[in-house]
């Protein structure tokens, strides 16, 4: 998004170029400080032996790992088996992140077409009005969903008034839940990028092949989506991402049955009975997805560059 | 044929999955906001209009912990975006106008970072960090960490803007004999203001509406508002907290819309 036009190099002078050093000082000190040692030293905590009651003892263990992906029976002794219990909490924190962000592309396309083809000095108040919601406090978001959604809440009285259903819906609770919440939470960031691509689009394409008698959906399919591919695959990118690590919509909409990798973390650490360097191996395994997933996307948006 | 032509840009239902979107995105603030207006204890029955929720976070039996809760919010949010945005004004110097270098993009890479890494993982990093030094948790853990994931949220719209001001500026200011840091400090900041003030503002909205990282690095009893909000949620959703909640939407609401105007001013001139 802004990312991409904030380094860009045509703007650039060398006018502080002695001073840069002190310049970037601050920063590299406080991330370095603040950011990546702390990456490492959770890095180190994974292969740490556990403490029963939070912490660890600093003594090398492959035990998090090992207990992440094997089960070798209640006293440790049984030949290793594949332990699915983990595992299928990161398949169903993917799957939850893919229909959220599924959702996402399905509301959000349309819509940022929609503002991308207002007139100029409009746009930006209705992408103002999408982002808005964005920068409301994610908790408060998250509850509110849940009194609109629960059993008893506006959107059942609403839906029981007018007729349309005769017993209220349950809907929090349930994997519909999660991933309406995720949507709420990240679906600017689906719309933002696509938007940025829409209004860097030639209409003339559409028009050349709409001369040549293809028909609208004709012309959204082949020549459109095709051409704002990058931003349609950078937004899903950016909303599905955080989805899969997120702890507030699954912990407030889901309930136990729908605990995702967000829940599984925060239970090692706030909990008595958490296990540190678990919860480090877990968010490691989390880690490492995510930046395979940023690196395939940015090789793919230099492939497309060049 | 030419009626066609524009048509082309218009796809019918657009128009309402747009709207649809709007109302899924506001639906929700709006209930919360109109329902912490209800009169009724219970969060179900309407029985009229009144402020006594607002009343009660202010006078009630929880009023000394939502205050307290509240000062540590603002506290932490105007330093840490004080901070973060001093940081995001030097970085974007250097990366802007300190010619091409080698660790130009690394540092660009680095000041991004905490946007990629999920929130989760950077709160359990915090946290082992933290106990690994043996720094206990409390107020100043806090502070530090929301210094850390603000200056991403600061830097863009600093950047931004002083990609919009040409060098040629300070460059006349230094042939008439101005030192660089005349150049900078009477010429480069003045002009950035505008940028340096939404990037504060953002920066203060996305530590003031922190839960995750706070969660993990407070010490034991205190509390910001998001944390306490979510401990009270957790037995129940209160009309209390839906007080609490319109007036912590409010000011989020009053923040962005500032600095969209004070953004939006500058490009129109």
């Amino acid at each position: 998004m802004a990312g991409g036009a904030a380094t860009g190099g045509s703007s650039t002078s060398d006018t502080y170029a002695e001073a840069r050093t002190w310049l970037l000082l601050p920063a590299w000190v406080t991330l370095g400080i603040l950011v990546l040692a702390p990456v490492t030293m959770m890095l180190i905590y994974s292969f740490l032996t556990k403490e029963f009651r939070g912490g660890v003892i600093w003594e090398f263990s492959l035990s998090a790992y090992d207990q992440f992906f094997f089960d070798r029976g209640l006293f440790g002794d049984d030949p290793p088996r594949i332990e699915w219990t983990y595992i299928q909490i990161f398949w169903r924190s993917i799957w939850q992140a893919g229909a959220a962000t599924l959702l996402s592309l399905v509301i959000g396309f349309p819509t940022a077409y929609f503002i991308a083809t207002r007139a100029p000095a409009q746009r930006t108040f209705w992408l103002f009005l999408v982002t808005i919601p964005y920068w409301v406090n994610l908790l408060i978001r998250t509850v509110s969903m849940k009194f609109l959604l629960r059993d008893q809440g506006p959107l059942n009285e609403a839906l029981l008034g007018i007729g349309i259903i005769s017993e209220p819906l349950s809907i929090v609770n349930t994997n519909v839940a999660v991933q309406l919440g995720l949507f709420y939470s990240y679906l600017p960031f689906m719309v933002l990028p696509i938007y940025a691509a829409v209004e860097r689009y030639n209409f003339t394409l559409s028009e050349a092949a709409a001369d040549l008698y293809a028909s609208r959906w004709t012309v959204l399919r082949r020549i459109l989506l095709p051409s704002v591919k990058p931003g349609i695959i950078a937004g899903c990118i950016l909303v599905f991402v955080p989805s899969m690590g997120s702890f507030l919509a699954p912990d407030l909409l889901g309930g136990a049955k729908n605990f995702m990798i967000g829940s599984l973390i925060e239970e090692q650490f706030k909990g008595n009975a958490g296990n540190w360097p678990f919860g480090a191996a877990a968010s490691m395994i989390l880690l490492t997805l995510v930046l395979i997933i940023l690196l395939i996307f940015a090789r793919q948006q230099s492939k497309a560059e060049s | 044929m030419s009626a066609s032509r524009y048509d082309l840009r218009v796809y019918p239902g657009f128009r309402a999955i747009t709207i649809l979107c709007l109302v899924i995105l506001y639906a929700p603030l709006l209930v919360v906001t109109i329902y912490s207006f209800n009169a009724s204890p219970s969060i179900t029955n309407w029985e009229g209009v009144s402020l006594r929720w607002y009343a009660d976070v202010f006078t009630g039996p929880e009023s000394g912990k939502f205050k307290l809760a509240a000062r540590n919010s603002f506290v932490i949010a105007i330093i840490a975006a004080s901070v973060a945005t001093c940081i995001a004004t030097l970085s974007a110097t250097a990366i802007l106008r300190a010619g091409k270098y080698k660790l130009r993009m690394l540092s660009f890479g680095l000041i991004s970072l905490p946007l990629m890494v999920p929130e989760i993982v950077t709160a359990v990093a915090t946290l082992i960090f933290f106990n690994a030094i043996g720094f206990d948790r409390g107020l100043l853990t806090i502070l530090l960490a929301h210094i850390a994931f603000c200056i991403p949220f600061a830097y863009l719209p600093i950047a931004a803007r002083m990609q919009g001001i040409e060098a040629t500026y300070e460059q006349a200011a230094m042939d008439l004999y101005a030192t660089r840091r005349q150049a900078f400090t009477r010429i480069l900041l003045p002009l950035m203001a505008p940028g340096i003030v939404s990037g504060f503002l953002l920066a203060f909205i996305v530590s003031l509406d922190d839960f995750i990282i706070t969660n993990f690095v407070k010490g034991a009893g205190i509390e910001t508002l998001p944390t306490a909000i979510f401990g009270a949620v957790k037995q129940g959703i209160k009309p209390n907290i839906m007080a609490i909640s319109t007036m912590l939407l409010g000011v989020s609401v009053v923040m962005v819309t500032l600095s969209w105007l004070i953004s939006r001013k500058d490009k129109t001139k």
